[in-house]
């Protein structure tokens, strides 16, 4: 039994059937990519794991524990982070700032009213915040206005700030979207990192067949809003219906 | 200090040391001179930039913070206002009371108002705010009557009851007159003056009251903004979306801002009350709003100290720029030819005195477009130009570095 | 029946007037994605063109009568209008007369330089800015408008009359089978709202079957795709302001007869219009004038005696009211899209 399932789940919109029928088993601590191709369902069944949607039939279990109904706060303080195709980060504030938000909600829950205690005298959250900028190897970044940083940079920000919140489940929605080559393999090399270092289970939609087949243990080829097949890497390149559906249309 | 940082710190320091010496910096003018009319420091002027001093930085709290802009922040000061009035009607001519109640009964009223108008956001937000303030200002001047006292407004008056014992306040006449609103026995009204030479100073104790609770209220800014709570603000109005995502709830982060500023409003409205024991309901009207708006963005939206600043500014424009009338300027200009003398009259006439609110429009058209950051930015740009001179001249003058 | 027909008339000549500023208002919204401010300002304008053009119409010289002598004895002096010694005192007075349409004419090139000053000189530069800084600096150029007014035309209301044809009331309950006198109705309130029809009916057949029209709804739903064609929807846009500009214009001219203008009237309508926008929907043309005419017909049922007995005070809040209660449950408003200001 895996971390996250997602049994029959549908959703339409008006005449268009998004999703149908849509099964997935994601298993702890490992690397799951949800490749596609465009239109194939893939953003609306990642907005339908973190809450932003509602799937009109189905069921979605994260840990034993059903995710549907409850709002997107609630959801990631269940254990589920998500990266946004283009970095969802606080761009007016600076990247401690950035990364203090996380493990200030890590700590307190979604609301505390703390209105008068010195945001910098809380030792351990800037503590563990400069921790995790060391770790994202962007230290020397600390005082810098987050919107001022590279894409790349705030790619990286935006990971670290999912990691600083200790999740079971981080989510990627086509991470590498939009990267130069250089900033794609960075990418690369800090998942695989991270992979590595934490006991983490990560799901990723993913477009560029390069970072899926550097990364993934399990893959799910998603088309016209249904699961073809679920299989390891290696089968998946060699299988025919994905050539067909994807692979053959890419190339 | 205080638990603020040096910087905070001695911004504290200099805010109180101008409060505290406000009497003496805001009469520059010998009391005899022909520049004696744009001496602000009176009583009455005073109270106002304190009071509307509180009011904006309390609206900054929330603009200033989350990026959500109200235009209905008049209707928590009038709800103040009427508040404090009861108070000082049943209960006791001591402002205390009167103040205390003013900022609950502001907060449970920004509370109701905000728990609806915070669904929506952006220009809903706005629109909102405005209509809930507009149906306050309405139903205070027509059905609410019996509490507002409708047109004619709210006094004191010698058959309130005023229940408590004498030397708390209480009691319905003194001498057979109203009462004065006072604190613990000493009135808001009374000063004491002191000439120095040609000058006069008046030190009021209204205008000290008002200034303490200016200090404490800006304290309690400067806390807000550095702390846990104010990052969050500051984090809704960057990215509400990443908010959700990182799993934080912003709609209690905003309801509890939201009804902070309106606290803030409802003491400045009480403190009104207690300055001047009169209150009617244009006080609430939108226009009363707006102009708490242009306060905050003329002195620096979100900066500290501001607010305070736009305060002071349109207080001293709306009574001291716009009693300048044609005669005074035939004065200033009459070292110039007549022609030429008739000619700036004419030139400057429509912007001063009566037509002041024309400057204020264009001054604050001048700034959302080229200083977004108010008057505060305006004085940081000044002072880079300046360190970057100075910076210069040192570079030159040690060519060896 | 009678009561209700006379509220639904009365709540007419108010909902064209809400209509009309937030038709405009929502052209500007929809076109350049603009919150105006300063759109009541337009409306004040317009107004104030009328009062400009009958000072014009009206300007004198001294002509002594010699047939009519003062109290002291000596030749009457008496002021002769210009305009009478050009077209006759009988053609001019009749031109006098009708002052307030005739300003129409002058008011709309007015009010469309206006507009287009405007756009080009200020909002063109807010397009990206925030919504927030927007709202703020047609806010101070409304103050700004507002001003000016007041310091040449000065405080008070000043009175623009209707046509002589078009003063007196029609009688419109005998006409429809009611008792006679049972529903008064004034003229020029029925002209007011006849002009409204005609001047909404233009600007959606102008969207509508121009090219231009096409091009602009086109922008209104999709902006860069559009600019992507290579049309170029900026001079467009600044034509649409200058249109919208005119609207509220013209909605100011016409309403000179009913309230007599004076400088805080375009704050006044403002604020009412922008809840009237927001409950059509923002974004939405139709919303605007559907949204403008069911508010002014609210406005004055609610001020009914009855109404006012069993809800005291309603009659000053109800728009407020239905503002709050539409925006909480039909988020969009009336007739609102998706997306928009959803920010």
């Amino acid at each position: 039994m895996g971390i996250l399932e997602v049994k029959d789940v549908g959703k339409r919109f008006g005449g268009l059937q998004a999703l149908g029928d849509v099964n997935l088993d994601v298993a702890e601590n490992t690397v799951h990519a949800i490749i596609g191709p465009n239109g194939a369902g893939k953003s609306t069944l990642l907005n339908c794991l973190v809450g932003k949607l509602i799937p009109d039939t189905g069921s979605v279990m994260f840990d034993g524990q059903s995710v549907l109904g409850r709002t997107p706060y609630q959801i990631n303080q269940m254990g589920i982070s998500r990266v946004f195709q283009t970095p969802e980060i606080f761009g007016e504030l600076s990247v401690l700032e950035n990364m203090m938000i996380p493990i200030f909600a890590k700590r307190d829950g979604a609301f505390r009213l703390q209105g008068i205690d010195n945001m910098m005298g809380e030792k351990d959250i800037v503590e563990a915040a400069e921790k995790m900028l060391v770790d994202m190897n962007m230290a020397d970044k600390r005082e810098m206005h987050a919107a001022a940083m590279s894409r790349g940079d705030k790619r990286r920000l935006e990971i670290g700030m999912c990691l600083a919140q200790e999740p079971r489940l981080l989510l990627l929605d086509e991470p590498t979207a939009g990267m130069a080559r250089a900033d794609t393999n960075n990418t690369i090399d800090l998942l695989k990192q991270i992979k590595e270092e934490r006991d983490i289970t990560i799901a990723i939609i993913e477009h560029d067949m390069h970072v899926v087949f550097s990364l993934a243990e399990r893959i799910t080829v998603l088309a016209q809003g249904t699961p073809l097949v679920e299989d390891t890497p290696d089968n998946i390149k060699g299988h025919p219906k994905v050539r067909e559906a994807y692979l053959g249309e890419a190339a | 200090m205080l638990g603020l940082n040096k910087k905070d710190a001695s911004l504290l320091v200099v805010v109180a040391i101008l409060v505290v010496c406000a009497p003496i910096l805001l009469n520059p003018f010998p009391e005899n001179s022909s520049l004696a009319q744009f001496n602000a420091g009176y009583p009455d002027l005073m109270q106002r930039f304190v009071i509307f001093g509180i009011f904006a930085i309390g609206f900054n709290i929330l603009f200033g913070l989350t990026g959500y802009l109200s235009f209905g922040h008049a209707a928590f000061l009038g709800a103040g206002s009427y508040a404090g009035m009861w108070m000082m009607k049943l209960l006791s001519i001591n402002v205390i009371p009167a103040i205390i109640f003013s900022t609950v009964i502001a907060g449970v009223i920004s509370l109701a108002i905000g728990w609806i108008s915070l669904r929506r956001s952006g220009i809903y937000f706005s629109i909102l705010t405005l209509a809930f303030a507009q149906m306050a200002f309405a139903l205070a001047a027509s059905v609410l009557t019996p509490i507002t006292g409708g047109e004619t407004g709210l006094q004191t008056n010698l058959n309130d009851p005023r229940i408590l014992p004498e030397f708390l306040g209480g009691g319905s006449a003194v001498d057979g007159n109203i009462p004065k609103p006072s604190l613990f026995g000493i009135e808001m009204t009374a000063s004491f003056e002191i000439p120095v030479a040609g000058w006069l100073w008046t030190f009021n104790w209204g205008y000290y009251i008002c200034g303490i609770m200016m200090l404490i209220a800006f304290y309690v800014a400067i806390r807000i903004f550095r702390s846990p709570f104010g990052l969050m603000l500051k984090a809704v109005k960057s990215n509400q979306q990443r908010m959700n995502y990182t799993g934080l709830n912003t709609r209690p982060y905003m309801l509890a801002c939201f009804v902070i500023s309106g606290m803030y409003a409802g003491l400045a409205g009480g403190l009104m009350a207690a300055m001047d024991p009169q209150v009617g309901a244009e006080r609430m009207q939108w226009t009363a709003s707006g102009e708490v708006v242009l306060m905050t963005i003329l002195g620096g939206v979100g900066t500290l100290i501001g607010p305070v600043l736009g305060a002071g500014l349109i207080k001293y424009f709306e009574n001291i720029f716009s009693k300048i009338n044609k005669a005074t300027l035939e004065v200033w200009f009459g070292v110039f030819p007549d022609w030429m003398s008739d000619f700036f009259v004419t030139i400057v006439y429509p912007f001063i005195g009566k037509g002041w609110h024309l400057t204020l429009g264009l001054l604050f058209m001048g700034i959302v477009i080229f200083l977004p950051g108010g008057l505060v930015e305006g004085g940081q740009r000044i002072r880079k130009l300046f360190n970057r001179k100075s910076s210069d001249a040192s570079a030159k003058a040690n060519p060896a570095e | 029946m009678d009561a209700i027909v006379l509220q639904i008339l009365n709540g007419l000549d108010k909902g064209s007037a809400y209509a009309l500023i937030a038709l405009g208002l929502t052209l500007i919204f929809g076109t350049l994605g603009v919150v105006n401010f300063a759109h009541g300002a337009l409306f004040m304008l317009g107004a104030f063109c009328t009062v400009t053009l009958s000072r014009i119409l009206t300007l004198s010289h001294e002509v002594v009568d010699p047939t009519r002598k003062d109290f002291l004895g000596n030749p009457l002096k008496v002021d002769v209008p210009y305009i009478y010694d050009w077209f006759g005192e009988s053609t001019g007075a009749a031109i006098i007369d009708w002052a307030v349409p005739l300003s129409i004419l002058f008011a709309i090139p007015i009010m469309i330089g206006i507009g287009v000053l405007m756009e080009r000189g200020l909002i063109k530069h807010f397009y990206k800015r925030p919504h927030a800084d927007q709202i703020l600096v047609t806010f101070g150029l409304a103050i700004v408008l507002q001003e000016i007014i007041k310091y040449y035309f000065g405080a008070n209301q000043i009175p623009a009359p209707a046509p002589q044809a078009f003063v007196g009331s029609l009688d419109f309950g005998a006409l429809v089978g009611f008792e006679p006198g049972a529903i008064i109705y004034p003229y020029w309130r029925i002209v007011y709202f006849c002009f409204a029809m005609l001047l909404v009916g233009a600007v959606f057949a102008f969207l509508q079957f121009t090219t231009f029209g096409m091009v602009v709804r086109a922008g209104m739903a999709d902006r860069e795709t559009v600019g992507l064609l290579g049309i170029n929807i900026d001079r467009r846009f600044t034509v649409m302001f200058g249109i919208a500009a005119a609207v509220a214009g013209l909605a100011g001219v016409m309403y000179t007869p009913i309230n007599s203008p004076n400088y805080h009237m375009g704050m006044d309508f403002l604020v009412i219009s922008f809840v009237v926008v927001v409950v059509g929907g923002m974004g939405s043309l139709p919303g605007a004038v559907l949204a403008g005419f069911v508010l002014g017909i609210l406005e004055s049922f609610a001020s009914m005696r009855q109404v006012i007995e069993l809800l005291p005070g309603v009659n000053q809040v109800v728009i407020y009211l239905a503002a709050i209660v539409i925006l909480l449950t039909r988020p969009r408003g009336l007739l609102g899209r998706r997306g928009v200001m959803e920010d």
